[in-house]
């Protein structure tokens, strides 16, 4: 570890000392980590490297990936339950992760100085670059036509489309008066009937006005409706009957 | 008997006519041809192709020639002589090459080396954010997006052919072994446990 890093001085409230020697306190978990403050050591870092003057990139990319690898670990202490697996990491395991992590990060170094080194040797190489030519397209031949053949399919789509039908547009609604008789009179000679065998063969236009005739009377008081549960037969009874009905109910 | 020597003379061996087939394909060529494209273009076996480019990989040659037959990028492609490389440099760019950063070569040997890998990895390796600096690399034309990842849905980045003909690299497998670029877990363990140890008491 470069020395800028490792005798970076730390002003913390939880630890006050070399940044190595935090290092080494956390590795072995004798200082706990939510009790660091990590954007402090950052700052502490930004101030010092002002103070050099100079940009010390290893000692950048050291410390870089120090203290990422310390907001993981600290990321993770505090939400345990995100990552119980993780969480569970002994300190030992945790140094291996983090040594794990330097030696990853060193082999990418590495390789990039052997592509640097390779860079190098190709310096004075040129070669042209460009898109790749075209490869050949086969060549697509239609089978011989017949005129007439195109002249007869044109001719089919000349030929104006029959009219659509609109007769299913025109609802025609037979007045609600209509049904209002009707109901009145049926229940001049039946004291109670059922909807649905009344209405048995109508459209279904017919039968909705049918319904509304059937409002208008429960709305005028001259009838009684009663439906036993959603989609069972609608009965329907003089209002003078249901009342003596009711009334007979009570006084039983 | 004027008309017979010349024939002796004139006279390509099949080889040779291979050779002047596969000269002619690789000069129309904008990136290295591998042996199998260009038996089927010519007509040939793969083994006399093999035969008919080693000629031409001495007559194209640093010393004979400007310009040079190499096998780059898992194919064969001609370049220009290294002797000429001052002028080619004054009439031509190297536009994809020029000015690699150091954080644009290390994402690159980590593209190169775990490709097809997905930015969230690289970040995790590098221990910073790498979106800027694969766009970059996209852009030059050294890395492209190469699926995606099964688990997350996140673009995943590989090397391009171009990449290995810039790096003069035959293939993806002419990078030193893993194994070979030091830093093992344990020395670094080491060095660190050792950071630890030495502090001032």
């Amino acid at each position: 570890m470069p020395v800028a890093v490792r005798e970076l001085e730390l002003d913390l409230d939880a630890f006050e000392g070399p940044f190595d020697l935090l290092l080494s306190l956390v590795l072995r978990e004798e200082i706990p980590l939510r009790e660091i403050d990590l954007a402090a050591i950052i700052v502490t870092f930004v101030e010092h490297l002002a103070d050099k003057g100079e940009l010390d990139l290893d000692a950048c990319g050291e410390f870089l990936i120090l203290i990422s690898a310390l907001l993981e670990l600290k990321a993770r202490a505090m939400f345990p339950e995100e990552d119980a697996e993780l969480s569970e990491l002994e300190p030992e395991e945790a140094a291996e992760e983090l040594a794990r992590r330097l030696a990853e990060y060193r082999r990418a170094k590495e390789a990039a100085r052997f592509l640097r080194e390779r860079l190098d040797e190709r310096r004075d190489v040129h070669f042209r670059l460009g898109p790749a030519p075209l490869a050949p397209v086969a060549e697509r031949r239609l089978a011989p036509q017949e005129p007439e053949l195109l002249a007869a399919a044109l001719r089919a789509l000349a030929v104006e489309p029959p009219e659509p039908s609109v007769a299913h547009m025109a609802l025609r609604f037979p007045p609600v008066s209509q049904f209002l008789d009707r109901w009145r009179a049926l229940l001049l000679r039946r004291s109670r009937f059922d909807f649905d065998q009344e209405v048995a063969g109508l459209s279904r236009v017919e039968i909705a006005v049918a319904f509304l005739a059937l409002l208008e009377l429960r709305k005028q008081n001259e009838i009684a409706i009663a439906q036993a549960a959603p989609f069972a037969p609608i009965r329907i009874s003089r209002a003078d009957a249901e009342r003596s009905l009711s009334w007979n109910t009570v006084s039983a | 008997m004027e008309h017979g020597l010349r024939l002796i003379t004139t006279d390509a061996t099949p080889a040779l006519e291979l050779a002047r087939t596969l000269e002619a394909l690789l000069v129309v060529a904008s990136q290295p041809l591998p042996v199998d494209e260009l038996a089927a273009a010519a007509e040939a076996d793969p083994s006399q192709v093999e035969e008919s480019l080693s000629i031409l990989e001495q007559r194209f040659s640093e010393e004979r020639s400007g310009i040079v037959l190499e096998h780059v990028a898992g194919g064969w492609a001609f370049r220009a002589s290294k002797t000429a490389s001052d002028a080619c440099a004054r009439l031509f760019e190297k536009p994809a090459e020029r000015g690699l950063s150091q954080a644009a070569l290390e994402t690159l040997a980590i593209v190169a080396y775990l490709g097809p890998v997905s930015r969230p990895e690289i970040a995790r390796i590098r221990g910073v954010n790498v979106d800027g600096v694969i766009a970059g690399l996209v852009e030059r034309g050294l890395v492209a997006e190469g699926g995606r990842d099964n688990e997350f849905g996140a673009i995943r980045y590989r090397t391009t052919p171009l990449f290995e003909r810039i790096f003069g690299l035959e293939s993806l497998a002419a990078l030193p072994r893993v194994e070979d670029l030091g830093a093992d877990v344990d020395e670094i363990r080491g060095r660190l446990e050792a950071v630890a140890e030495k502090r001032p008491a």
